[in-house]
Order: C-alpha cells, then sequence, then structure tokens
C-alpha cells in the first residue's frame, strides 16, 4: 500500500503540514482513533505509569549530569555537592534515585499484569519480547547507574556483578578485564558505565519503548478478559468493545498518575532511602577498594535474580557452581520471554482459567517474594536451602506450564467483554 | 549490463554478494579500535607495577594487607601450630594440593607458598570477588583461616578453599620472590623461585 500524504485531508496551516508529515494521521492511528478495550482495570495504569517514570529519569538524569562529576576521584563527593550545595539538587537526585525504584515497581506491576490476563498470547508475542528486552535495558541500566555515586556499596556491587562473567569457561577472566578497563574496578569502569548509563542505554531503551508500542498498537490492546474486540466491529469498522484512547484512556491515565504522585511524593519527600532499601546503607561511604561492606545486598529489584544465583551450589557436569549460578540467574530472567510458547491453555486471561493456574501462579508469587527477601539476607545453610526449594519452584512455574495449562478446566469465554468486575 | 539490454543475473547476485561480504568485514573491522578501546590502558598497565614488602616488623600470626594493582594483597606469617593444623584441613578442603592453576608453580604445594612461614595471596573471594575476612581464632571445627562474609565461602591458613562452599577454587597467590630474607616483591616472578 502507498503512502497517501494527508488521508484525512485536512486544510490550513494544519493541512500544509500533514501534506508534508503525517502529523494527524500518527495522532488518530495512535491516540484519538486508536480504539482500546472498554473493560481496562487498575492494572492498566502501569504502562503510562512506566513512561512517566521513564521522562522523570531521562529529564532529572540530564540535570543530574549538570554537576556530576565521572571520576572516580571525584564521583562520590559530586554527589554530596548536588545533595547539599547545588540549589534544590537534593530533590533532582532524590527523584532520580527514587524513580529508579518506582520503575522496578511499575514494571513487575506491568509485566504481572501481562500474566493474569494472558497479554503475552498470540499476536502480541513481540509485544512481549520487546517489554523483556526493556525490562533487560533498565536492569543494565539501573546497575550502572547505581555504580555512579561511588560509594562503597556501588563499588562491591560492581565487583560482584561484573566477577559474574569471569564464571564464563575460558575467556571468563580476560571479558572481566575488558569489561573493568583495568585489573581492577577503577576510574576506567566508573568512567564508560557513566557514557553507558547517560547515552548508550537510554538511547536503546527508548527505542525499545517506540517498538513495544508500535507491536502493540499493530495488534490492539489485550483486555482483563483476553476477549479480542476485532471480531465485533460496527458498521464503521470499529470494535464494538473498543473506545478512543483520547480522552478515555488519556483520562484515566491522568488519574492513575495523581495516585501515583501522591504515593512517588510519600517516599521521596520522607523516605528516600526506603530504610536503605533503595539507597543501601553501606553507599554513603566512599569506595574502598581494599574493605568489602560486612553484607553486600543488591537493591530490592535484583534480589530475586541474585537469590537464584546464590542457591546453586552444587556443580555439575564438570563445571563448578559459579557458572551454573550466572547461568541460573540469566535463565530466571530470560525464561520470562518464552511465556507466549509455554501457555498453553486455550483462554488468555486468569477470569477463565481453571484451578491449576490460578494456584500455580500464587505460590510463584510466593515463591518470587520469598527469592526477593532471601535476596537481602545472608547465605547461612536454611537460607540456601529456602531460596534453593523457591528456586525450583519460580523455574517449575514456567518449564511444567505447558502441561498445566493443558490438562487446566478453564470457563468458556463470553463473546463480548464484560463490565462487572 | 550486456548490449542486449538481458540482465546478468548471476553476475548482479555475485556482485551483490561480494559487496556485502567485504563491506561486512570492513564493518568489523572498523568495530575493532572501538572494542579495543575497552582494554586496560597503558597508564593502568603501568600502575600495575611489582610492590617491595618490608617482613620485618611482621609478628607471628599477624597479617598485613598491601595494594598490589589496586587490589588487596595480604602477607600471612604463620606458627608452626598453624601450619601442622593444614594437615587437619587437607581432609575438608576442596583441592589440598593445589591442583588447579591458582598459584605460580613455586608455590603448588600443601602451604602454597615458597617459604612455609610466609602466605601471600590476593584477597578476593574467588566466588564474586570480596574481601573475606581474617579469622584466626581457632574453635572445634575451625583451625583459623578466611571467612568471606559475601555468600559464605570459607577457606583455611593456606587459602585452600572449603568443600560445599560458593567458591569454586583456592585464593589466588600472586607472582613474587624474596629479595632478600625480610624483603619480598610482589608482582614478579623471582629467578630464584
Amino acid at each position: 500500500m502507498a503512502i497517501v500524504p494527508n488521508p484525512h485531508g485536512t486544510t490550513g496551516f494544519l493541512g500544509w503540514i500533514d501534506d508534508r508529515f503525517p502529523l494527524t494521521k500518527m495522532w488518530r492511528d495512535h491516540v484519538s482513533e486508536y480504539f482500546a478495550p472498554k473493560n481496562f482495570n487498575f492494572w492498566y495504569f502501569f504502562g503510562s505509569l512506566a513512561m512517566l517514570v521513564l521522562a522523570n529519569q531521562l529529564i532529572t538524569g540530564i540535570f543530574l549530569t549538570m554537576h556530576y562529576k565521572p571520576s572516580a576521584l571525584e564521583a562520590f563527593g559530586s554527589v554530596e555537592y548536588i545533595m547539599r550545595d547545588v540549589p534544590w539538587g537534593w530533590l533532582i537526585r532524590y527523584m532520580h534515585s527514587t524513580g529508579a525504584s518506582a520503575f522496578f515497581v511499575v514494571v513487575y506491576l506491568h509485566m504481572f499484569r501481562g500474566l493474569l490476563y494472558g497479554s503475552y498470547r498470540k499476536p502480541r508475542e513481540l509485544v512481549w519480547i520487546f517489554g523483556m528486552m526493556i525490562f533487560l535495558a533498565l536492569m543494565a541500566e539501573a546497575f550502572m547507574g547505581y555504580v555512579l555515586p561511588w560509594g562503597n556499596m556501588s563499588y562491591w556491587g560492581a565487583q560482584v556483578i561484573i566477577s559474574l562473567f569471569g564464571a564464563i569457561p575460558g575467556i571468563g577472566p580476560d571479558l572481566v578485564q575488558w569489561i573493568r578497563g583495568d585489573y581492577l574496578i577503577s576510574d576506567a569502569t566508573l568512567n564508560r558505565f557513566f557514557a553507558l548509563h547517560v547515552i548508550a542505554v537510554p538511547l536503546v531503551l527508548v527505542g525499545l519503548v517506540v517498538a513495544h508500542l508500535m507491536a502493540l498498537h499493530e495488534v490492539g490492546s489485550n483486555n482483563p478478559d483476553g476477549v479480542d474486540i476485532k471480531k465485533n466491529k460496527d458498521e464503521n469498522g470499529i470494535p464494538k468493545d473498543g473506545i478512543p484512547f483520547h480522552p478515555y484512556y488519556t483520562v484515566k491515565d491522568i488519574m492513575g498518575v495523581v495516585g501515583f504522585a501522591i504515593i512517588f511524593c510519600s517516599v521521596l519527600f520522607f523516605a528516600p532511602e526506603m530504610g536503605g532499601y533503595f539507597l543501601e546503607k553501606p553507599n554513603f561511604t566512599p569506595a574502598n577498594p581494599l574493605v568489602t561492606p560486612p553484607h553486600i545486598a543488591p537493591v530490592w529489584y535484583f534480589t530475586p535474580f541474585y537469590s537464584v544465583l546464590r542457591a546453586i551450589t552444587y556443580p555439575l557436569f564438570g563445571i563448578d557452581a559459579k557458572f551454573w549460578g550466572v547461568i541460573g540467574m540469566g535463565a530466571s530472567v530470560v525464561i520470562i520471554a518464552f511465556l507466549p510458547w509455554l501457555d498453553r491453555s486455550p483462554v488468555k486471561s486468569i477470569r477463565y482459567k481453571g484451578p491449576i493456574f490460578k494456584a500455580a501462579l500464587a505460590i510463584f508469587v510466593v515463591a518470587f517474594v520469598v527469592l526477593g527477601y532471601m535476596g537481602f539476607e545472608p547465605a547461612t545453610p536454611v537460607n540456601t536451602r529456602i531460596a534453593q526449594v523457591a528456586s525450583v519452584i519460580y523455574f517449575a512455574f514456567f518449564l511444567l506450564m505447558p502441561w498445566y495449562t493443558k490438562i487446566d478446566k478453564t470457563k468458556p469465554v463470553p463473546e463480548r467483554v464484560t463490565m462487572d468486575h | 549490463m550486456s548490449d542486449t539490454g538481458a540482465v546478468d543475473l548471476d553476475k548482479r547476485r555475485f556482485l551483490t554478494n561480494s559487496t556485502a561480504v567485504i563491506g561486512g568485514i570492513g564493518a568489523a573491522a572498523a568495530a575493532v579500535p572501538f572494542l579495543a578501546s575497552w582494554k586496560p590502558s597503558a597508564r593502568a598497565e603501568a600502575a600495575g607495577a611489582p610492590v617491595e614488602v618490608d617482613l620485618s616488623k611482621l609478628q607471628p600470626g599477624e597479617r598485613i594487607t598491601i595494594e598490589w594493582r589496586g587490589k588487596p594483597v595480604w602477607v600471612l606469617r604463620r606458627t608452626p601450630e598453624t601450619l601442622s593444623a593444614l594437615n587437619q584441613d587437607d581432609a575438608k578442603v576442596l583441592d589440598p594440593e593445589s591442583a588447579e592453576p591458582m598459584q605460580p608453580e613455586y608455590a603448588q604445594n600443601q602451604h602454597r607458598s615458597i617459604n612455609p612461614e610466609f602466605l601471600v595471596l590476593v584477597g578476593l573471594c574467588t566466588h564474586l570477588g570480596c574481601v573475606p575476612v581474617y579469622q584466626p581464632e581457632v574453635t572445634a571445627d575451625w583451625n583459623g583461616g578466611f571467612y568471606c562474609p559475601c555468600h559464605g565461602s570459607r577457606f583455611d591458613l593456606a587459602g585452600r578453599v572449603y568443600k560445599s562452599v560458593p567458591a569454586p577454587l583456592n585464593l589466588e597467590v600472586p607472582p613474587y620472590h624474596f629479595v632478600a630474607d625480610n624483603r619480598l616483591l610482589i608482582g614478579l616472578d623471582g629467578g630464584a623461585a
């Protein structure tokens, strides 16, 4: 199909633009005539909130770079300088650090929504995969951002995470040295992490968000019933259960933003460190390559995967446990991307799924929270055993899914979306 | 194209493929300088020079920490009791005879050193690089050693890793030699090994 300039036939100044650039077309395709199912609920706030937090991170981040110094000698001091001497610097910095945790809160809830309503199922596989790539980029972004204040937890967190690559047989040690750019975590490491954190990864992240939305708008949004609204269209070809994104969902999302802002600002102004969970206590002392903090725990959003890393303590096939720990941690993230092909249920939404899936999902959530909690705790034998059990449950949820979703007793899915929930 | 106007598809395919291959090789070659720029710089390499240590003031049982290439290097002066306890540890550790290449050849023995009295180790856990804590106090099932607070790995007083801990390897012994009885040079193999 050839591109027709100005398909909506606008005139005047807007027409002049539309003859040359698809302004009206894009607005209608993606906003005012993007028909979303009318039965969106609470869980549908988090996509737009994730975009809001991304904007917050980009804007506050740009302003932080104006005062931050990416050098091992000056980084820690420059962050203190931002906090104490730069007018409103404390606010911008806390908006950025609280925003990092908020990003993961909304993204985890956004992903859980997908799990509830089968939003990853055909034809939304690529929406899901782009989403998982965003999640990976976000983890890289958050990790490198945490290194920049050059506190002692920044330093040793980086040491632990970069050492993970050393577990790769053969090339491991050389790869670690290449990433660090030195024989240890040093100025070179900090400087390149700064470049990646402020330019490279954000570019990738924004590009992936565009791809995520393009894929979504190509196939249309799923909904809490998992009903395909495109099957029921009126004489104008508009889904009977669809409503235009603007004004209906822009207004709804603003409502979500208000609720989110209340919680966000409460944390921002009253508990920006969140008792050591958002900003860890050892990070208020400068990086010291000769002294490890007595207890190293990652920031809360990494702890579930970190627990999987620590849970694997047995060598396998003649390769040591460290390597399998790294593989286990990587697999625990990557396996989520395969959900579209693991879920074989005839229905999408949990509303019509049977008791086995509901129980499996509940147990999975418990296992995920337990893993998250264990990631903070010291690795005692008891804790390790608990983390091992939770890791097995975590993987079983995914790996057994093709079977238990098939034998599960599902309920019939209605023709049209329901509004009484 | 020939004079008749017919397109020679074989020739076109050959030209397209060879252009793609040569162009791809060129792009890969152009990536090399960027990837190589991440390697340690000349300045970082120069900063990795050997360090000399004076051992004359080191008391038996005492451990000192020296910085070499930015890493903590420990020198521990072991007592005869400590050395004899290594025999008891043999059964508890993963690699009692240091079969894995975590030390120069001259330290590949039970006590993992040139002179049994002086143990030289890189003080970074072989699991994920934390700094283990020196715990010399002897208890019923502990002959003294190093405990890593990050993930609970344990090492004996020869830096040998215990079985069933996350760390897979013994602590690394850096290259070193004695320049005099009481002077140690860390970072360089000596001819006198």
